[in-house]
């Protein structure tokens, strides 16, 4: 039994047609609308490599069923930079060397974008730590991480700041 | 994941009733759901989505000091209400120790109570477990114990509950609201759910069809703003199922307790209420030793199921270091970060 | 063309920047595609059917539930498997690693695959696997050291000795004023990579197209031209990125051979990613060890003696023993020393190269043994590795080619502000209470190097091409080897493209044994070489260019031009010397190998010293490591950034090691407790809370003409041994089985 499900991902409308109700969001973007940033580590909710923002809120793709998201408004890796330039955290990651194989880092990115959003951590490093422990780095860029999501956070405050004065 | 017919519920009585049919889950945040399908633990063969259902996912402060949370609040969003959080301080640092912030973003609180146990037998489709299938055996049993049962155990289920939210939730009394087909009724949440005896399958008192619409905490459960917390050791610092954890209450007046609430998480199939512990306080001072005596009360029916018999002396200890927290002013403090190591002392730091 | 090459000088300011990574973009927007992240037209999906019995057969398949699933296509078993050209068991070399790929119904390990199922979609095959609900004849497992026949192996590693040292251990142990005789354990460690082993494979009539990461793409080619009896020049493979490696894809594994086979079964596109649950099994891990350490040290804290024994486990069907005791062989002088294997079989898959595998596990057992060695001494930890300070490498008494790791432990300590330790444990106290301790560890890795060839080009339009098949798992091949390239050709970045990735291209060896900087950046080195030198010569053979006649002398190239070395004021730029004579490239190619008189007469490492605090909870048993301080030496520094990623990351590693990692096998089943992430644990950010890498000024002439050693395993060795040594400082209790779990401290 086909259901359509209405989406906006990254700003563009998609009246997806699933014809089959296991799909969860993760697959839909990966399998099936080609939007292969967002990646698959567990597809059990323990690794945080497919953290996309559904709805405002950083969530495991995985973990959710995009048949249940009638109406959603998604936002994923794809969809963070303004054409050529880089959203805030992007650029820190790249500056902090907050990666090296680079496979958990649209999951750190998002869940990062999603932190900055919830407001929770300040500029507190050990709450930061902690809002960013629901993505696993095997790697072992959790430093630098940390370093990003900081320097990112306050140049969007300060572009918020300034924004507002002008 | 098995095929099954997907169902969009528009309200409560729509809801319930296709609950009823056989094979049929409820659908929430999907973050256990999700996950045990994926494991091929469950196989339902109906998923009906209540994500949508109306009214549910309200915080609503009670006249009398109690809240009445709507079962489809996400974790995060109670945690972080700032109300909630004052009058409610370790309710807010359970649900904000437990899991990544991702997933409670995503988990509903009545999904978090509902949540199935972490066993890695019955996480293990390959593995004999008498929940996944009733006298088929228990392979937890003379294997990987570690992290199992030490209280209210059986020969045939070792397993513990892995909320952190529903421990301090029967600490304080909570009382779970369930809509069904025989109308709506209020559970204690510590009679919610049941030890696993010979039927580990039953796992709590919900009938086909009863759905959880609300979670209360009484007005009592707020008198113990300024002393309450929650507290959980776990294996690495974050992102970690409870080794073990207590959520502690006290009333103190003067230089007396009027009141001590208790209870363990990861010890048991349930949050485990530890009453004699609680009532040994009653009329005494915050102090070590006092703490001392109702920690080895609470776990004086303690045994291990398996090779975790440093649980018990584990638990004895965080008992007391619960309440000692527990006994110190926190209405200043901040909220709370994980229950981690610099997290147990930050109260002191801040 | 080595001798002219010798003749000229390059010169270039690539090497030692800090650039970020040049991929960097790619991986932040999401752009880079990794192995699943490829979709060719008509792909189906493949998924695995594991095993969940440890030994015996597979007795029934319930086949025709699977095909009736709606969306699935197909399922190979061994009944339709397409035919191999040679068994998946015979060992063609010593890294043909037997592979299960469905060639009969036996079951070797937990998590074997026994059938694929392919589908239209990933949905229906991966339901399509459940419904095969397999039958087993299931027969008793050995998974633990005290349920089976221990045995001296023929080689450990591979092929090195079982059995090494020199000098009288007995003796040196019978006359030794301290001794310690302890067991350390390291149980088994899976990479988990975040990136699961993935493949997608495509036949294009014999020739096979296929996205995959791999350490070792040659490597990989070469296996599978074999097995599916084709020229490996008909196999082409794409690895720009890997999504984490740690050993895990340096060979081409069992169930990635199993997506080309299910490609060929169904003649579609096939695509096939592993469960994470499936991990635990067919793609090998770090082998469980204990370890048996007897010290003994004079008088003065002069070691007389080291016995290391080692015992572990293999499968029961391949060899593989991981190699602990090289670490030892290189680290102390000692006048007496002997390293011993013993093996037993399990029923596991077998292990294999785990992120420094041998030195990981043996660093933890070294380091331990010798902090207590100089406890038993009274001697401050620190102060007794100097003491034993080794000048030559002990097992060989060859001279080093280069060994700073004075200036590691005296830099090292400065920063982290050792001289205030006290020497006894359970001396520090931190505000709050919580048992603070200071250990030290020593961090040593081989310098290899392995095979690598490179092409250069430099072309008319002043520009230049390197082509490399090189991996970059993280490290940041793409950006050092670039560096290097760059330099080679004296041009600057931008001038400059460069590929790797992709097996069409000059083999770059393995990614492994942390010698890929070194191996494929000499290769690059020799190549750009070839391709100035051949650029020169076309120069000075052409009597218009200013260069015309530098002869002997040499030129010099800088900035894209070629100068006299004996009067740099004639000069000119590539594109004139290439325009005029009418070509529109020269190109060179070189090789990167070890220098065999240097390997011979000389012993190579890198080294470091690693510091870490630990606080402990005094009641409940929580280790927490609050700060971690390594200083490391490891030859020229091509990347600064990079190399710091590699020692902070490989410090992670440690303190999982020291922490947290633990593979748990059921007993009785031989089946995973926590074969997945939530149980299975590695660090998250939280229980990294300081952690600094310090980059030590090394100058090695001798190593390679880069002078570079590798970075990328070095971290973990010294660093679980620091964190170990750092419990015991602040509680008195040494730890020897790993990982330190709460449990292991509640006294």
């Amino acid at each position: 039994m086909n259901k359509s499900v209405n989406l906006s991902i990254n700003g563009t409308r998609h009246a997806v047609t699933l014809d089959d109700p296991r799909v969860t969001l993760l697959d839909l973007l990966r399998e099936r609308l080609d939007l292969t940033g967002t990646k698959k580590g567990c597809d059990r909710g323990q690794c945080g490599a497919c953290t996309i923002i559904l709805n405002g809120r950083r969530v495991n793709s995985c973990l959710t069923l995009a048949v249940s998201c009638g109406g959603a408004e998604i936002l994923t890796i794809e969809g963070l930079a303004q054409g050529d330039v880089l959203h805030p955290v992007q650029a820190a990651f790249i500056e902090h060397d907050a990666f090296q194989c680079g496979f958990c880092t649209p999951g750190q990115i998002m869940s990062a974008v999603g932190l900055i959003m919830e407001g929770q951590a300040g500029d507190d490093e050990e709450r930061i730590r902690e809002g960013m422990s629901g993505n696993l780095c095997r790697c072992g860029a959790y430093a630098g991480i940390t370093q990003a999501v900081r320097q990112a956070q306050a140049r969007m405050n300060e572009r918020e700041r300034t924004g507002e004065a002008a | 994941m098995n095929q099954f017919e997907y169902e969009l519920a528009p309200n409560v009585e729509n809801a319930v009733a296709s609950g009823r049919s056989n094979g049929a889950v409820f659908l929430a945040g999907g973050t256990n759901l999700i996950d045990l399908m994926k494991g091929n633990l469950v196989r339902p063969t109906r998923l009906v989505d209540i994500n949508r259902l109306p009214g549910l996912d309200r915080i609503e402060f009670l006249p009398d000091g109690g809240v009445r949370i709507g079962a489809l609040v996400r974790n995060s969003d109670l945690a972080h209400d700032p109300k909630f959080a004052r009058d409610f301080p370790a309710v807010a640092e359970a649900l904000l120790s437990g899991a990544s912030p991702q997933l409670r973003n995503a988990a509903t609180v009545a999904g978090n109570v509902m949540q199935r146990t972490r066993c890695p037998y019955f996480y293990d489709a390959a593995s004999a477990c008498n929940k996944r299938e009733p006298g088929a055996g228990c392979e937890a049993r003379g294997g990987h114990s570690r992290l199992q049962a030490i209280l209210g155990w059986s020969a045939h289920c070792i397993a513990t509950h892995p909320s952190d939210f529903s421990v301090p939730l029967v600490a304080f009394d909570a009382v779970v609201e369930i809509d069904g087909p025989q109308g709506r009724r209020d559970v204690a949440l510590e009679d919610f759910y049941l030890l696993p005896g010979n039927t580990p399958e039953r796992e709590t008192i919900l009938a086909p069809g009863e759905l959880i619409v609300a979670i209360r905490l009484p007005a009592q459960a707020a008198l113990f703003a300024g002393h309450a917390r929650y507290l959980k050791i776990r294996d690495r610092t974050s992102y970690a199922f409870a080794v073990v954890s207590a959520a502690a209450g006290l009333r103190i007046e003067g230089d007396r307790i009027v009141e001590a609430r208790l209870a363990l998480g990861g010890v048991a199939l349930k949050p485990w209420r530890a009453r004699a512990a609680e009532a040994c306080l009653m009329g005494r001072r915050a102090g070590r030793e006092e703490f001392a005596e109702a920690s080895m009360l609470a776990l004086q029916e303690a045994r291990p199921s398996g090779e975790n018999e440093f649980k018990i002396e584990l638990a004895r200890r965080l008992v007391v270091r619960a309440f000692e927290r527990t006994a110190i002013d926190n209405t200043a403090r901040l909220s709370p970060l994980p229950a981690s190591i610099v997290n147990l002392t930050e109260e002191i730091q801040r | 063309m080595n001798i002219m090459n010798t003749a000229h000088v390059r010169h270039g300011s690539n090497i030692g920047q800090n650039l970020t990574r040049r991929e960097g973009a790619l991986k932040v927007t999401g752009a880079a595609r990794y192995a699943a992240d490829h979709h060719p037209a008509g792909m189906l999906y493949a998924v695995l059917a594991v095993s969940a019995v440890a030994r015996g057969r597979v007795t029934a398949l319930d086949v025709a539930a699977a095909k009736a699933h709606p969306g699935v296509v197909d399922v190979m078993t061994p009944q339709n498997a397409p035919k191999l050209a040679h068994h998946p068991d015979e060992k063609t070399n010593p890294f043909a690693f037997r592979l299960d790929i469905l060639q009969d119904a036996q079951v070797r390990y937990a998590n074997q695959p026994i059938a694929v199922v392919i589908g239209e979609s990933l949905e229906a095959a991966t339901e399509g696997a459940v419904l095969l609900a397999p039958a087993y004849q299931a027969e008793d497992v050995v998974v633990r050291f005290e349920d089976g026949e221990h045995f001296v192996p023929a080689a450990v590693g591979v092929g090195a000795p079982a059995e090494e040292g020199h000098g009288d251990v007995e003796a040196g142990l019978r006359n030794a004023a301290q001794r310690v005789d302890v067991t350390y354990d390291t149980p088994a460690h899976y990479h988990n990579a975040l990136e699961p082993h993935a493949i997608v494979a495509e036949w294009q009539g014999e020739r096979l197209i296929i996205d995959t990461p791999s350490q070792g793409m040659a490597i990989a080619q070469g296996r599978l031209a074999g097995l599916f009896g084709i020229a490996p020049e008909d196999i082409y493979i794409r690895s720009p990125y890997l999504g984490g490696g740690f050993g895990g894809k340096g060979l081409i594994a069992g169930p990635q051979v199993l997506g080309i086979m299910a490609a060929k079964l169904v003649g579609k596109p096939v695509k096939l990613v592993m469960r994470r649950e499936q991990l635990y099994g067919p793609i090998g891990h770090r082998g469980v060890t204990r370890q048996h350490m007897r010290l003994g040290a004079d008088t003065e804290g002069g070691l007389t003696a080291i016995d290391h024994h080692i015992l572990t486990a293999t499968s029961r069907f391949d060899d593989f023993f991981e190699p602990s005791a090289g670490v030892t062989h290189t680290l102390y002088a000692t006048p007496a020393l002997l390293t011993r294997y013993e093996g037993m079989r399990f029923d596991t898959g077998t292990p294999l190269f785990v992120r420094a595998p041998g030195e990981a596990s043996g660093s933890v057992a070294l380091e331990g043994a010798i902090d207590e060695l100089a406890e038993a001494c009274g001697m401050d930890p620190l102060a007794f590795r100097l003491k034993n300070y080794a000048e030559t490498e002990p097992l060989t008494g060859k001279p080093f080619t280069s060994k700073a790791l004075r200036a590691c432990y005296a830099q090292g300590a400065a920063r982290f502000g050792w001289a205030k330790r006290p020497l006894a444990a359970r001396m520090m106290t931190d505000a709050q209470g919580l048992l603070t301790g200071w250990g030290v560890g020593t961090a040593t890795f081989p310098a290899h190097m392995f095979q690598a060839s490179a092409r250069a080009e430099i072309r008319s339009d002043g520009s230049g091409v390197v082509e490399i098949g090189a991996h970059d798992m993280g490290q940041g091949a793409w950006t050092a080897l670039a560096q290097i390239a760059a330099d080679g050709l004296s041009l600057d970045m931008d001038k400059l493209t460069f590929r790797i990735g992709t097996s069409d291209l000059p083999d770059a060896g393995i990614a492994g044994g942390s010698a890929h900087t070194a191996t494929a950046g000499s290769a690059i080195h020799n190549a750009t070489g070839a391709a100035i030198a051949a650029l020169a010569d076309i120069a000075m053979r052409d009597e218009t260019s200013p260069l015309f006649g530098a002869g002997n002398a040499g030129v010099v190239s800088r900035d894209g031009h070629l100068y006299r070395r004996d009067d740099e004021s004639r000069g000119e730029s590539y594109a004139t010397i290439l325009s005029r004579a009418g070509l529109d490239s020269v190109e060179g190619r070189g090789e990167g190998a070890a220098d065999q008189a240097v390997t011979e007469n000389y012993a190579g490492h890198a080294h470091g010293a690693v510091f870490a605090e630990v606080k402990v909870d005094p009641e409940l048993g929580q280790v927490r490591v609050t700060r971690l301080v390594g200083a490391f030496a490891a030859g020229r520094v091509i990347n600064p950034r990079m190399v710091e990623s590699q020692y902070l990351g490989g410090m992670i590693w440690g303190v999982s090691f020291a922490l947290h990692e633990e593979a748990i096998m059921d007993r009785r089943t031989g089946r995973p407790v926590n074969g997945n992430l939530a149980d299975y644990h590695v660090p998250v950010n939280a229980d990294i809370p300081s952690v600094e890498a310090i980059l030590i000024d090394e100058q090695d002439s001798l190593i390679n003409a880069l002078g570079i050693k590798g970075v990328g395993e070095i971290g973990i060795t010294g660093t679980a041994g620091a964190i170990v040594n750092a419990i015991w400082h602040a509680t008195g209790i040494r730890v020897r089985s790993m990982p330190v779990t709460l449990d292991k401290l509640l006294f």
